[in-house]
């Protein structure tokens, strides 16, 4: 038994590794409902205080007896093995709650900027925040029931985001839809790596 | 009159512990910076009721297998900050132990992206 970490012997293994994708769009294009279709429990909900970091936004000088200010974001599961676990996480649509898409950015691997065509200037601030921060995006176009149908190039030209940056048509509601929504994601970032690897030169480590 | 079990309050009448009551007034870890994904699991598997706080006795039966500081607090409801104290005390106790997630870096996995991939296809 010479592989037998002696720190936690008979404690359980802690081999698994956590990432995250980004559900973004406008209020009410979807995200929660994409996020379920795909996720292994139902979509949960956690919620972050507005704290010391609210200051500047929310102004509490006079109202301190003011009810503490809360954000929700919802997030599912995917355990692809024992070893990985994808969380998607629904951003939180409002302006107002920008300081904490920088703790949701952290570390994510991509995301998906869900689009409604009624109202595609929702998502500009999404768009915007991923390519500000070289957070690779796609951009997915829920096509609800008796919303025009747009062809992804007219969204490309409406969005004005670059030519590389996939864009594809979905059903949020649709397990497969949304699949594949996360597949296109996971492909583009993929052969994105070489060109993000030339950015800058990788830290020498030793592991 | 009311009956025996019901209760005196409702949901209107919001948390009747104040969130921060339970981290005596801490609003941020002592030490471990826990991300909303760094993945946590109990060392041990029977929970010491007795002298264990009951929210941290709450935190070792749920987290017998590995979650990360999100569902932990989806499934205690209670605010993500309030969360990370409470974890970290249990960490630096030596309850419990954690994972970051994956790095943060321009340079993702080439490896994990294929795992992904794999595991997305899959479903």
């Amino acid at each position: 038994m010479a592989s037998v970490d002696s720190e936690r012997q008979g404690g359980p293994n802690l081999n698994a590794t956590a990432v995250k994708i980004l559900v973004a769009g406008g209020f009410g294009v979807g995200k929660t409902t994409m996020v379920g279709s795909v996720s292994e429990i139902p979509p949960l909900s956690t919620e972050e205080m507005l704290t010391e970091l609210s200051v500047g936004v929310d102004d509490l000088a006079g109202v301190e007896g003011k009810t503490t200010t809360t954000v929700a974001l919802d997030f599912g599961r995917i355990t692809i093995s024992s070893e990985l676990i994808l969380y998607l996480f629904g951003t939180p649509g409002q302006g107002r709650f920008w300081f904490m898409w920088d703790e949701l950015a952290y570390g994510a691997l991509g995301a998906v900027v869900l689009a409604d065509t009624r109202r595609l200037d929702s998502c500009f601030p999404s768009v915007d925040f991923f390519e500000r921060r070289n957070i690779p995006f796609i951009v997915a176009v829920n096509c609800f029931d008796g919303a025009d149908l747009y062809q992804p190039e007219e969204v490309r030209q409406a969005l004005a985001v670059d030519e590389k940056v996939p864009i594809i048509l979905c059903d949020v509601r649709q397990r497969e839809s949304c699949k594949q929504v996360l597949l296109t994601l996971i492909e583009y970032i993929i052969a994105l790596a070489p060109a993000l690897a030339g950015d800058r030169s990788p830290a020498v480590t030793s592991s | 009159m009311m009956s025996g079990d019901e209760s005196w309050f409702d949901e209107a009448a919001g948390p009747l512990v104040r969130p921060y009551a339970m981290t005596r007034g801490r609003t941020r870890p002592a030490s471990n910076k826990l991300d909303m994904i760094t993945l946590v699991v109990a060392v041990r598997a029977d929970v010491d009721t007795v002298t264990l706080d009951p929210e941290y006795a709450e935190i070792l039966r749920l987290c017998q297998r590995p979650l990360s500081v999100a569902e932990v607090s989806a499934q205690l409801d209670l605010p993500l900050v309030v969360v990370k104290v409470l974890l970290s005390d249990l960490i630096d106790s030596g309850y419990m132990i954690f994972r970051p997630p994956m790095r943060a870096t321009r340079v993702p996995d080439k490896n994990l992206l294929q795992a992904v991939l794999d595991g997305v296809r899959r479903l």
